[in-house]
């Protein structure tokens, strides 16, 4: 075929701009309905629980379309790539304690201000008090709303518990260990008893311990300001010589959270006791399976409340349907919503008001041996206080709990101490 | 060879024309404008590399001279060579440094050498060849991250199979991942698993370029074939041990999918003790995680500089061993 070479440059520039047509796409709404985007990351779970179709079918002009990332820490380099490039942003975007801190100090701008609104005192006032300040920037801007919450328990398997000749009573336990030193010394009476399954260890991981305790300070990892202060804070000197204690006397199956090993160690039975947030109930129900119904239970934290976890959701300035947008998020944040997302999906709610509702605050688990979960996450929620936190507490988090790993494996706390505080120094100096 | 179709003289030239003969300017754009063509041909890949590429690269170099992280990046602040004055006093960039020359070596030598003795073996005349010789490309068409879940599993501490295995003959569980050189050796594995095929094929291909008459002549003067393999195939693949050296090396200071994805949760610090985290692994770091984009741009380039200074070494080398032949 010989094409003339005027109509070949008519050819490639006819591609060009089907190319860049394509690549530019909008949202274009030819039959008057609006699409809000959701940008989230893990599972929140809306969709799941049907609350996408029943608010587009309360409002037949909403479509709603839901983009999310499995990785929380993935899809905060993508958020932030798209906040530097001020392009690419969702209508709704997810928010997760992580970097919630960020998000409120360098850009809140970005975001709609939730508590300058008409009906701040409706929206914001049914949440726990702790919940709110976390979104909070310091001139008072509100840069989301909250959705789930991680109060945290203390889940142990029974089974093992017994074959070692421990108390398996969620109660007797909880006076037990209602400190940590509590914890720890059943921890040595576990790993004394000459009847507990060969190689199972009294706890996953020194982080279980260590993500716990340090929020249960005064500070954890940042002062007031939210600037990170590793070396003097109360909450991560006691978190650590609880953690490196354990790790050191080798309490612990020393696995790295999150990991293969870790995944596959529920199932088998490599460990008895885990530091868990109530989102962590659905995880350890799907790792461990059908198998361990009944073997798992529930009981209070040591050392008093403790959070891990939650989230947010903001809406962008750059959303083109800004109203809408906000209308959707007050909907899903809602008491009504989260005690269904709690009742379907086990997310704990954020709002207080939820929170006490009887469908939660009643509620126990089969799957647990029948712990009363909604009460003992209930009680840890309600005892929260607001601690500050930070743009860095992810990365510093990290630094610590690798660094109780290699005290596991024999390096002196001292040490390991240090080798934290310099890769911190990495995330924090400059 | 149709380039520019409108011009006879141009397309007859099948051969690389005679240097031009320096003409007078009108001249000169007269060519230009005839052989616009050309220029529009090639056009695309030139965008693209100035786009994906050279843009990038300039840009990544700007960066590196400012300290500046990704949540406040219009505050960026010029601190001209501080990122790397700063690289260099840093323990982490000598300590992944060091890691990379090790998984470096520990994956480069035996491969090469592995693939060097296969190459050898399937250019015999066997049953079955070509498909021993798809089978050897395989790995090199996994997938990075699909090879090294599997091979991180294999190397698990409970639950793995090597450890299975080994405790099945009567060894000791290994802790693969927690140990320097346990966990470096193990990323090697999956580093030689994925790469041997590939270089014996490249081995391969310029082995049946060798002349049958070279063996002859040595079968003839009673050569053995392990002295054929060191007196005629060597000398005759140096070359190409050279070029699959160049290639190897930049692989190696580049390596970071392996040492990411061993770890099993995504971190990216490289162990708990930063034991296999290598310098691509340790840029990542950087600017990902800890977001310092500046340092993370110091770090690029440091890289860049590294594998400039190696393959120049290479090249001064096999250019002195040349002359010396001579």
């Amino acid at each position: 075929m010989t094409v003339p070479p005027r109509r070949r440059v008519a050819l490639g520039a006819a591609l060009v701009a089907t190319l860049m047509a394509a690549g530019c796409g909008g949202s274009g709404s030819d039959d008057g309905t609006i699409t809000l985007d959701l940008g989230l990351f893990g599972t929140f779970g809306f969709e799941e629980a049907g609350l996408y179709d029943e608010y587009m079918e309360l409002h037949p002009e909403i479509r709603i379309e839901e983009e999310s990332v499995e990785r929380s820490a993935d899809y905060y380099r993508a958020l932030q790539t798209r906040l530097a490039a001020g392009s690419g942003l969702a209508d709704i975007q997810g928010i997760e304690i992580g970097f919630v801190a960020d998000v409120a100090a360098n850009h809140a701008d970005a975001f709609v201000d939730f508590a300058a609104r008409d009906n701040a005192d409706e929206v914001l006032g049914h949440y726990y008090d702790w919940k709110v300040e976390g979104a909070t920037t310091s001139d008072g801007r509100v840069v989301g709303l909250g959705t789930d919450a991680g109060p945290e328990a203390m889940c142990f398997r029974r089974d093992l518990f017994e074959q070692a000749g421990l108390p398996t009573d969620r109660e007797q336990l909880a006076q037990l260990w209602s400190t940590w030193d509590g914890y720890l010394e059943l921890g040595r009476q576990y790993d004394a008893s000459p009847t507990k399954p060969e190689g199972s260890a009294f706890l996953d991981s020194p982080a279980s311990v260590f993500s716990a305790a340090v929020y249960q300070g005064q500070t954890a990892y940042d002062d007031e300001d939210g600037n990170p202060i590793p070396e003097s804070s109360d909450g991560v000197a006691t978190a650590w010589q609880h953690a490196s204690a354990a790790a050191g006397e080798g309490m612990t199956a020393n696995l790295i959270q999150f990991g293969d090993e870790w995944n596959s160690a529920f199932a088998n039975g490599a460990f008895a006791t885990i530091s868990c947030p109530a989102w962590m109930l659905g995880y350890i129900t799907g790792q461990a399976g059908d198998e361990g119904e009944g073997v798992w239970d529930v009981a209070p934290l040591p050392g008093g409340a403790g959070n891990w976890g939650g989230s947010w959701l903001g809406v962008t300035e750059s959303s083109e349907h800004q109203e809408e947008a906000i209308a959707l998020v007050e909907w899903l944040t809602a008491p009504e919503q989260q005690v269904r997302m709690f009742t379907e999906e086990a997310h704990f709610p954020s709002s207080q008001q939820a929170a006490e509702d009887p469908a939660v605050a009643t509620a126990t688990s089969d799957y647990f041996s029948g712990a009363p979960v909604g009460q003992i996450f209930g009680e840890s929620a309600a005892a929260l206080r607001f601690t500050p936190i930070g743009p860095y507490d992810t990365q510093i988090q990290e630094a610590f709990t690798n660094a109780l790993s290699t005290v596991a494996e024999g390096t002196s706390p001292d040490d390991a101490f240090q080798a934290a505080l310099d890769e911190i120094d990495q995330v924090v100096g400059g | 060879m149709t380039i520019a179709s409108d011009d006879p003289r141009v397309a007859a030239a099948a051969a690389p024309p005679p240097a031009p003969p320096p003409g007078p300017p009108v001249r000169r754009r007269r060519r230009l404008t005839r052989n616009r063509w050309g220029y529009a041909y090639v056009a695309p890949f030139f965008v693209l590399f100035a786009c994906f590429s050279l843009y990038p690269f300039l840009y990544t170099a700007w960066i590196s001279l400012h300290e500046v992280r990704l949540s406040d990046i219009d505050g960026a602040e010029f601190v001209g060579l501080g990122n790397y004055s700063a690289l260099l006093q840093n323990e982490f960039f000598w300590n992944a440094a060091r890691n990379t020359l090790t998984i470096g070596v520990l994956s480069t030598v035996p491969q090469l050498a592995m693939a060097l003795g296969l190459a050898h073996l399937l250019n015999y005349k066997l049953r079955g060849r070509t498909f021993y010789r798809v089978a050897m490309l395989m790995p090199y068409a996994t997938s990075i991250a699909a090879a090294t879940l599997v091979f991180a599993q294999l190397f698990g501490h409970d639950y793995g199979l090597i450890n299975t295995l080994l405790e099945a003959v009567g060894f000791d569980r290994v802790d693969w991942e927690s140990g320097t050189w346990t966990s470096q050796f193990a990323i090697s594995v999956i580093v030689i698993w994925r790469w041997t095929g590939y270089n014996a094929l490249i081995y391969l291909a310029a082995m049946q370029a060798i002349p049958g008459d070279l063996y002859e002549a040595a079968t003839l003067d009673g050569a053995s074939r392990w002295q054929q393999f060191l007196h005629v195939t060597i000398p005759a693949l140096k070359p190409t041990i050279l070029f699959t050296i160049v290639v190897s090396t930049i692989g190696a200071v580049q390596l970071f999918g392996e040492p990411l994805l061993f770890s099993g949760n995504g971190m990216t610090s490289g162990g708990v003790s930063n034991q296999y985290q290598t310098l691509g692994l340790l840029m990542y770091d950087q600017g990902w995680t800890n977001f310092h984009l500046g340092q993370a741009a110091a770090t690029a380039w440091a890289m860049f500089l590294i594998i400039l200074v190696v393959v120049g070494g290479y090249a001064l080398l096999a250019r002195r061993r040349a002359r010396a032949e001579r």
